[in-house]
């Protein structure tokens, strides 16, 4: 099946009214509308996204040829009507959600792991990890702009970049997995970015997060206890360690799967996060960066998002008790659901608002929908392989 | 693990043990198709649903022709120390990783 349409213009197109329509048969929506209840559902083994809607929670088109999809995730243009997926291969496509096609398609490296959209929405930025560096692209082409290798050390060697976010100030950040350093790339001049590096920062920082505002970046280091914490206001001051107890600690758990940084959440005054190789989510002040808690979970914690209210961090786990979800109500610091969507739940991700989320359940082919007050579920959509699912409100959000 | 998987792990590294890898066109017995699953779906997490390389290196044939069995099982079983690669030996059976080592090897037909 190549682009699957939404069902109106199909049926339009039998009744023949279709004349005019070239564009409406490939549609994913028939006439003007706003994309900011859109968003795509990446279907990780076949190298497709589905184009879907929050508000009747339907899906609209499906938009093949994206490549090998494990671990792919996606950004959105400033006017919501993109997204720029990430693809594993090193392949970067930018698909348009009103048309459910691909506007733009280039393979930039041998293999990549996420990306970033600067803060004018003019450049999007890739992740790779060979060959080692990020690269930089026209969001309106997808030409190339810039190249940044990630050279460290003495022979200059490449270093796998991970934990690419944009900031304030034009700015892209990320750290070096093999060289441990965070470096900041100010793009205020794209043909000719100043790098700042931070060098010795930690052991095998594997992946990092930007605070909502934008200030503060977070590195989760792999190969010693501890976070790597860079505030953007004061790069002078360079890279802090925090939460030294936190990380891996005295009798770790093996790790099958990584946790993903960019869901650490924010509710209210605290961040939670999850605890590496441990069944735990940490809590943390972030005026002092000081540990405030701990919150026994179901399993080792692969993300942790906070429902947009801040009231609830929803919390999912790595394999093999990838089952479950567990709700933590934030003013109790207490777990208060917990329930079972099916195996291998692999992202969750809330509406603008936090009325509703979207579960992606990879080995039961579906994401289901669940309404967060009542924790009643809403729908399912049938989804082959579910990963990742982006919602395009994220384009007004720092570092998503 | 859940603990009905546990009669067919064991049912199944008794297969493992004397069943030649699958060839191409022959179907999968269902909990070869859960360990194809694994492979492709877990460990595709750091090493690429092609097995080209993420996070850990690549699994390609190339880069594991040369590595003999038994070492690569060890590898999976006990992990490798001060990298992300985790012992997988309370999860998969020796049987099982053998028979994953040859589906590798095998260039995940």
């Amino acid at each position: 099946m190549t682009v699957t349409r939404l069902k109106v213009p199909i049926l339009i197109g039998l009744l023949g009214v279709a004349a005019l329509a070239t564009p409406a048969l490939t549609r994913a929506v028939d006439g003007p509308r706003g994309t900011g209840d859109l968003g795509i559902i990446v279907e990780r083994a076949t190298g497709r996204v589905q184009i879907v809607e929050t508000t009747g929670r339907t899906r609209l088109a499906k938009v093949e040829g994206l490549g090998d999809l494990s671990h792919a995730s996606a950004v959105f243009s400033r006017d919501g009507r993109y997204a720029f997926v990430f693809g594993r291969d090193g392949g970067l496509t930018k698909v348009d959600l009103l048309t459910g096609t691909i506007a733009a398609r280039v393979v930039q490296a041998g293999n990549s792991i996420g990306g970033a959209i600067s803060q004018d929405g003019a450049l999007v930025a890739v992740s790779n990890y060979t060959p080692g560096g990020v690269k930089v692209f026209s969001t309106a082409t997808l030409a190339p702009v810039v190249d940044i290798p990630a050279a460290y050390g003495s022979d200059g060697r490449l270093s796998k970049v991970v934990g690419l976010v944009d900031a304030p100030g034009q700015r892209f950040v990320f750290s070096l997995y093999d060289a441990g350093e965070i470096w900041i790339a100010d793009m205020t001049d794209p043909k000719a970015p100043r790098i700042t590096k931070f060098r010795h920062i930690g052991k095998l920082p594997y992946d990092a997060l930007v605070t909502g505002d934008g200030r503060y970046y977070v590195a989760g280091l792999f190969g010693e206890d501890g976070l790597a914490m860079l505030d953007l206001w004061h790069p002078e001051a360079g890279v802090r360690r925090i939460l030294g107890g936190y990380g891996r600690g005295e009798k770790p758990l093996p790790v099958y799967k990584m946790p993903h940084l960019e869901g650490w959440a924010r509710a209210g005054e605290l961040l939670f996060l999850p605890a590496v190789g441990r069944h735990e989510v940490l809590v943390v002040d972030p005026r002092t960066w000081a540990e405030v808690g701990r919150i026994a979970v179901h399993g080792q914690p692969v993300f942790a998002v906070a429902r947009p209210d801040g009231r609830q961090v929803w919390v999912n786990f790595a394999h093999p008790l990838n089952d479950t979800v567990q709700v933590i109500d934030v003013p109790t610091l207490k777990v208060v659901h917990e329930f079972k969507p099916g195996k291998a739940v692999l992202h969750l991700e809330f509406t603008p608002r936090g009325e509703q989320v979207w579960i992606s359940v990879r080995d039961a082919n579906r994401v289901d929908i669940y309404d967060t007050r009542t924790f009643a579920r809403l729908g399912s959509l049938d989804v082959d392989k579910p990963s990742g699912i982006f919602l395009a409100a994220r384009a007004h959000r720092i570092g998503l | 693990m859940s603990p009905r998987l546990i009669p067919a792990l064991v049912l199944t590294a008794g297969l493992a043990a004397t069943a030649a890898p699958a060839t191409a066109g022959e179907p999968l017995a269902p909990h070869e198709k859960e360990l194809m699953n694994l492979l492709r779906q877990d460990c595709g997490s750091c090493h690429g649903m092609t097995m080209k390389g993420g996070l850990g290196p690549a699994l390609l044939p190339a880069t594991l022709d040369g590595v003999p069995d038994e070492v690569l099982v060890k590898i999976i079983l006990d992990g490798v120390p001060e990298t992300p690669m985790p012992p997988w030996h309370p999860l998969i059976e020796p049987g099982d990783a053998a028979w994953m080592v040859r589906q590798l090897k095998d260039g995940l037909k």
